[in-house]
């Protein structure tokens, strides 16, 4: 990892811009009442407070003593806070999710640097749904550091400055005569006070507005430098809680058999007294996603399942194959509209189909649900509670106030988790049940039953004269990706400010994939447009997979621009140099180019490729080495074990504007490359008349220890950027169009369909009934 | 409801369940440990990874019936008390190399990665790339860059 020219990189701070107007550093934060410190800022206020504040009156003039009395009891609707507590530390409640990317860790390090506070001593933790918080609590698109940076940095400085207040009353001094450091506030002359000692004393009887300074990047300590992640320790001590570790009294496992076919419902279970005679079974609850059953053990769950007797309705894909769906959505193809170019100018085409993608993580669906006549508690892992919450008020028949919504912190999401299905389905078994309930989703049910990256396909088409590119298009088609989760509601309520930049009128997918596409080369005329046909519209339980859109889009523009390069005679790094309008693209892919040695001789059935992606206010540049000589394609790990090309080399370099956390990128970048690789090599679903037939990691092949690279550079590229980038997708996109480009020029084949072993199962699909396999018992002949 | 009795990091336990239990369950459910995480319940992911007199093992693929009283099994809890310290080499080499990102896998990999050391130290020689390429733990999150870095540390620091 390299990021040392950070240090340097950032700009000297504007001036002040005078009393007229608040200068370009300064803000509005609140302190709030109370017996200890308080403060708050408007988590709405990602923006310089110029744009937050239009016209620059004096803050009275926005905001008076009247205003303020007002509304004392809720100054906005959109305020976080953090609270200095009296034993020195400071706590705050991030109304997001964390999944495993790192916010904890990063929401940290910038309140220690406001606050001049070490991180031990800041307590971050997850704020449960806050309805009033209306869309402003979704996890997703890479936002979370985007979107919090000011705000919390605002909430930090203000409790400093209150503190600094505090003390210079207490040391009869001024503040610009004090100095913090670690918690503690110094005179210089023997007088020192830690926050903890100053919390009652700085804290308001009333809510008061305050003008807030930030310091100048050149002044951070903690931002841009690397931190490890503050729950480490308990994540390899085992004490890291996620939803099934949680004791919630009466809370027993729960599980549920579900239909064979993709979205199948239950009509009837034909044994029900037989399942409630089991060992350690309670109840058993027909439900509409299938047949729940409560146990004393997850073990005896897994039992009572396979002795159901259940009839089902067909599900809603039935009689659909892979084959089917793709015929169908190639029907469906937008067609390209050439332009007008030259008649000698020449074509350029592609067509490629990328297969259904399951985005479950590691710890499977699960949430814990207490339903009572008159009030609901949710715990899980959510990413847009405030849905979950809405929903399973809905489900259960009580208003929105009687549900809460505990977020947990997740093993895993890539996007799975941004609907709030598993805690939806766990209040309708607790109220069914009259139990808490404590539901998990077998494996199995993952890739059978929950939510897919859909099938789809990416044609484009370029027309070249004289070594230019004169149009590029590109089309993708794809099945409804479900956006119903907040992501799409939020582009509803912007529907104003899209409008001129014409997405007006655009439906929820094509807006996102308007939003997150960019193709930033000089190809002339570049048009890439989605189409999700209707008829898929209920048929796939589907969702935003981590990258939503662009591993696919990008894998199919890079391999096509590698057709174009290799047309007009030029090297792939060369060509994207010249066309590539964006210097930050540049720089990256410059960096990766002489980083991996880019045109090195390489042993036949071996070969480079290159690729970049920009998107998420950043940029990233991938260069791999992959290995498709038979002895590797071929190795043979033993069953349950997929092999084929091994990726040996990766380069990446990310341009993510301002770093928070370079150890956090670094994570972020190696984790995304080993997505892309299993997107373009291995990770995919099949459908078979209306049934999917992976049913575990035996079956659904994302990268493993055999196929990681041997040899992973992360380059973070110095930036001058005062605002973060996202960094949880950066790396997906590039990484799959890298190893797309290096698998052509090393097999000189170029696939159709991705991922490139789509066409050959390898494996014996799990029963359909019973819904679950039986649990092992040879484990003690298997020690190692 | 027949007695199971077995060592638990240290310590005799005694539970009251069917021999068919598998121990996974038997520990999460029943006694609370929940550092083996379920991942698919087959011995496929390895989520589960613990230790059974020294080895590794997967509890979701044993039934609690199968153990012996004198067994000794040790979780991710229990690790640091085989060598009596706050904390076992590996676990100190994963923070080193702040491998966690959702950290849902990591007990697991821990797990997995001090029984793949005693087991080459066992045959007389050294971790190789290829043990590293063997291993079966699924990280969804990807660290496995960082999994094999903490690995060649862990097993210089368990001499």
């Amino acid at each position: 990892m390299t990021f040392s020219s950070l240090d340097n990189a950032h700009s000297t701070p504007e001036p002040n811009e005078g009393a007229a107007g608040l200068g370009r550093r300064s803000f509005l934060g609140y302190v709030m009442a109370g017996s200890t410190l308080v403060v708050a800022a408007d988590l709405s206020m990602a923006k310089p407070a110029r744009a937050a504040v239009p016209s620059g009156p004096q803050i009275p003039e926005l905001y008076d003593l009247e205003d303020l009395q007002t509304d004392a009891a809720a100054p906005t609707s959109q305020l976080i806070t953090v609270t200095i507590n009296r034993d020195g530390t400071a706590s705050f409640a991030l109304p997001r999710a964390e999944v495993g990317q790192g916010i904890l860790t990063s929401t940290a390090m910038i309140l220690a640097e406001e606050l001049d506070l070490p991180m031990s001593k800041v307590k971050v933790t997850l704020a449960p749904a806050r309805p009033e918080l209306l869309l402003n609590q979704l996890t997703g698109g890479s936002n979370t550091t985007f979107s919090t940076y000011t705000p919390i940095r605002v909430a930090g400085a203000l409790a400093r400055q209150r503190l600094l207040e505090a003390a210079a009353i207490l040391f009869g001094t001024t503040t610009n005569r004090l100095t913090t450091t670690g918690g503690v506030i110094s005179d210089g002359l023997g007088n020192n006070a830690t926050y903890g000692d100053l919390a009652s004393d700085a804290a308001s009887q009333v809510v008061e507005a305050v003008e807030v300074f930030l310091r100048p990047p050149s002044d951070f300590k903690v931002i841009g430098k690397p931190k490890n992640r503050t729950d480490a320790r308990d994540a390899v001590t085992g004490k890291k809680k996620f939803t099934t570790d949680l004791d919630v009294p009466g809370a027993l496992p729960t599980m549920v058999c579900r239909a064979p076919e993709h979205m199948g419902t239950p009509k009837r279970l034909k044994n029900r007294a037989r399942v409630l005679k089991m060992d350690g079974v309670t109840h058993v609850a027909v439900v509409p996603t299938g047949v729940a059953v409560r146990a004393r053990t997850f073990g005896q769950c897994i039992d009572a399942i396979r002795e159901m007797d259940v009839e089902w309705n067909p599900g809603t894909a039935s009689g659909e194959s892979d084959s089917t769906v793709l015929a169908k959505l190639r029907g469906q193809e937008l067609p390209m509209v050439v332009p007008n170019v030259p008649i000698l100018a020449e074509t350029v085409e592609a067509d490629f189909a990328f297969a259904f993608r399951s985005s479950a993580s590691l710890e499977p669906y699960a949430a814990i649900a207490d339903v009572r006549e008159d009030r609901a508690t949710i715990w899980a892992g959510l990413k847009v509670p405030i849905l979950a919450q809405q929903r399973v008020a809905e489900a259960v028949g009580l208003s929105q106030d009687q549900v809460t919504v505990n977020v947990i912190t997740s093993g895993g999401s890539f996007g799975h988790k941004l609907f709030g299905d598993h805690a939806i389905e766990a209040a309708t078994i607790s109220q069914a049940m009259k139990k808490p309930v404590k539901l998990m989703w077998h494996r199995i049910d993952e890739p059978r039953q929950g939510r897919l990256h859909p099938m789809c396909t990416s044609r484009v088409r370029a027309t070249v004269l004289n070594g230019q590119v004169l149009s590029f298009e590109q089309r993708n088609t794809s099945v409804t990706t479900d956006f119903s989760h907040g992501l799409g509601e939020m582009i509803t309520s912007q529907a104003d400010e899209l409008d001129p930049i014409g997405l007006g009128g655009l439906g929820f997918a094509e807006s996102i994939f308007s939003l997150t596409q960019e193709l930033p080369y000089n190809f002339g005329v570049v048009t890439q447009l989605l189409n999700e046909p209707l008829e898929f519209e209920d048929t796939f339980s589907t969702g935003s997979m981590r990258n939503i859109y662009s591993p696919d889009v990008c894998t199919a523009a890079e391999l096509t621009i590698d057709k174009i390069a290799k047309k007009v005679g030029k090297d792939p790094l060369e060509f994207r140099l010249e066309f590539l309008k964006n210097e930050r693209v540049k720089a990256a892919l410059r960096k990766v180019a002489k980083e991996g040695n880019w045109g090195r001789k390489m042993p036949k059935g071996t070969a480079q490729g290159i690729a970049i992606h920009k998107e998420y206010k950043g940029a990233t540049a991938v260069l791999v080495e992959i290995d498709c000589r038979p002895q590797t394609v071929n190795r043979d790990l033993g069953k349950e074990t997929v092999t084929g090309p091994r990726v040996t080399k990766v380069v990446i370099a990310v341009d993510a504007g301002l770093v928070i956390n370079p150890r956090g990128v670094e994570a972020q970048m190696q984790g995304g490359v080993m997505d892309g690789i299993a997107l373009t090599l291995t990770s995919s679903c099949h459908l078979r008349d209306g049934k999917f037939l992976e049913g575990s990691w035996d079956n659904y092949f994302y990268t493993r220890q055999w196929n990681v690279p041997k040899d992973l550079e992360v380059h973070i590229m110095p930036s001058d950027s005062e605002t973060p980038g996202g960094i949880g997708e950066a790396a997906v996109g590039s990484t799959a169009a890298a190893v797309a480009c290096a698998y052509v020029r090393a097999t000189g084949e170029t696939p159709k369909y991705f991922p490139v072993n789509h066409g050959q199962i390898s494996f014996k699909p799990k029963s359909y009934v019973p819904s679950v396999p039986p649990s092992p018992t040879n484990g003690l002949k298997l020690t190692r | 409801m027949p007695k199971q009795t077995f060592i638990l990091n240290g310590k005799p336990v005694t539970v009251n369940v069917n021999d068919d239990v598998r121990v996974l369950w038997v520990l999460r459910d029943l006694l609370g440990v929940t550092g083996p995480k379920y991942g698919c319940g087959i011995n496929v992911c390895k989520a589960c990874t613990s230790h059974i007199n020294g080895k590794a093992f997967n509890p979701c693929a044993v039934r609690v019936g199968d153990l012996k009283p004198q067994d000794r099994l040790t979780t991710i809890e229990g690790l640091n008390e085989t060598v009596g310290k706050d904390l076992h080499p590996m676990q100190k080499a994963w923070l080193d190399q702040d491998v966690s990102q959702c950290g849902y896998c990591q007990p697991g990999q821990i797990m997995a990665a001090v029984a793949l050391v005693k087991k080459v130290r066992r045959e007389g020689r050294e971790i190789r790339d290829s043990d590293l390429d063997n291993i079966r733990n699924i990280c969804r999150c990807g660290t496995y860059f960082r999994i094999r870095e903490a690995i060649e540390q862990g097993a210089r620091d368990m001499r």
